[in-house]
């Protein structure tokens, strides 16, 4: 989809693209979660 | 013996050449979907600079360990930390911004890594040493180099693999360095406390971890980057054949980017909504509870800024990613109008006793705050073009420098003023909320003042003596 019409090579893996966005996902929603948590005080 | 050395060269020889923009053309069939996450392994862990401060009060009791104790360091020395780190971000990208152009996203994010994790390891040895200047120089100035090499590392990569959405893309990386404290700041803690024993304080422990774990997740950023072939285009993408008003389809080099007015008024334009916006961040939890007493207690504060954060983090993504839709001008004209308007409530607000409107208000500003640092390498992509926009937007940088200097005084010190001359706490910082909407005002101007860049600037247009003496394809 992300390449010219004349690409020939076999597109990129969806689970590689999984794996990729997963590893700097997780970390990143954990970090929000975390954040979100705390940001909760600010309304008791 | 001589085998074994030619070996060696040639391995390393090779593992440089891996690091090399030609071997990181992308192949037919590579999913431009992958970079956003190499771009986001740097930008999350330099973004750890934002979280830096939950170590300076466990750094001032690591002799007395449950207080300080005589020889132990003062919160007012590790302040410099930061403050030579965010020097050296805005001294690095512009000083290294061609290089990182020209050598490729993986040489960048490479030496970036390399320099991060090192920054660590050697506060980790000052820490150990008990010796500050050591911490200086690894966090200060070696962290400082990979954070503004880092920074800028994958800015133009990414806007050639999404012309069609370059603000989108701009703005997923560049939230990641909001994102990145985040991260870092629980993490630190938890290291800490797991390090931490009744005779001794766990930062160096922690510093080796985060230099172990940043260098790993740095390196697959460096490994999984590609630049596109020249000849790339996204799929039904069809390039602008004519320049539009305020988008040019030509590339300026960097050298002479410097030499037009675009490039300083929107420098102007950036140190003002940050000027604006950081001196908001700093001063948030301090603000508020003088602002609101009785009714935004510490704890509550502490939610307002960790809020704040996750709307510096959206506001990078959010509002660079509109401004595909709406211009980069008009993305900023926003900015400055809707900004002036909520700095003229905040006292309103505070007079009235009305604590949601105040919350409001500061996390817009601080949207547009990070939205300010996410859309402005389109802004300097649609002026001077894709080619140097990674240089560029390095030497555009030091505006942040400078506004990290200038914010924090500029409230601190009015505030102290207003006080010590008798105006009540409550109201001490109305003086600066106006001083800020004012110089809101001035970078409306200055955004309006942008226009297209001169066709004389053009790398294309660049005949004889006219042209920049360093642009490489016309020195070929």
């Amino acid at each position: 989809m992300m390449q010219t019409p004349n690409a020939t090579s076999a597109p990129t893996p969806t689970i590689k693209l999984a794996l990729a966005w997963s590893f700097v996902g997780i970390p990143l929603l954990a970090g929000v979660a975390q954040t979100l948590i705390n940001a909760m005080k600010l309304f008791q | 013996m001589t085998t074994t050395v030619n070996s060696a060269r040639n391995d390393s020889r090779s593992m440089l050449a891996f690091l090399d923009r030609s071997h990181t053309i992308a192949k037919p069939g590579y999913s431009r979907w992958l970079v956003p996450p190499a771009a986001l392994c740097v930008h999350l862990c330099i973004g750890q600079a934002y979280a830096f401060s939950v170590f300076n009060l466990p750094m001032t009791k690591l002799l007395g360990i449950s207080q300080s104790a005589p020889g132990d360091w003062k919160l007012t020395e590790l302040g410099w930390i930061f403050s030579i780190a965010m020097a050296m971000l805005g001294i690095s990208s512009a000083l290294f911004g061609r290089w990182v152009e020209e050598g490729g996203p993986r040489k960048a994010m490479f030496t970036a890594g390399c320099l991060w994790a090192g920054g660590f390891l050697l506060s980790a040895i000052g820490v150990y040493l008990h010796n500050l200047w050591i911490i200086y120089l690894g966090y200060g100035f070696f962290g400082g180099m990979a954070l503004g090499i880092g920074y800028i590392s994958p800015v133009s990569t990414l806007m050639k693999w999404f012309p069609d959405r370059p603000g989108m893309a701009t703005g997923m990386a560049i939230m990641g360095f909001g994102g990145g404290a985040l991260v870092a700041s629980p993490l630190s803690v938890w290291l800490m406390s797991r390090f931490t024993t009744a005779t001794h304080v766990g930062v160096m422990e922690s510093f080796v971890v985060l230099a172990c774990g940043y260098f790993v997740f740095m390196m697959v950023g460096a490994t999984i980057v590609r630049v596109p072939a020249d000849d790339w285009k996204p799929e039904g993408y069809v390039p602008a054949k004519a320049a539009t008003k305020l988008v040019t389809t030509n590339d300026v080099y960097v050298y002479d980017a410097v030499k037009t007015p675009q490039f300083w008024l929107i420098w102007v334009v950036l140190f003002l909504n940050t000027t604006a916006g950081i001196g908001v961040l700093g001063q948030a939890s301090a603000m508020s509870q003088e602002m609101f007493p009785g009714h935004i207690t510490p704890i509550a504060a502490a939610g307002l800024v960790g809020l704040m954060s996750l709307f510096n983090m959206g506001g990078r993504f959010s509002w660079a990613s509109l401004s595909d839709y709406i211009g980069r001008r008009n993305t900023y004209f926003v900015f400055m109008t809707l900004g002036f308007l909520l700095y003229i409530t905040v006292p309103y607000a505070g007079g009235s006793g009305n604590v949601v409107l105040f919350v409001c208000c500061f996390l817009i500003i601080v949207s547009m705050y990070g939205g300010g640092f996410s859309t402005v390498p389109a802004y300097l992509r649609d002026m001077f073009g894709t080619r140097y926009v990674g240089a560029i937007h390095g030497i555009l940088l030091t505006a942040w420098s400078a506004a990290g200097i200038v914010g924090p005084v500029l409230i601190n010190y009015i505030r102290e003023y207003n006080v010590t001359h008798g105006v009540p706490k409550a109201q001490a910082y109305n003086t600066t909320m106006y001083i800020m909407a004012g110089l809101l005002v001035i970078g409306f101007l200055a955004n309006l003042c942008v226009r297209a860049v001169n066709k004389k600037y053009h790398m294309a247009a660049q005949t004889g003596a006219g042209m920049g003496a360093l642009a490489p394809e016309t020195a070929a």
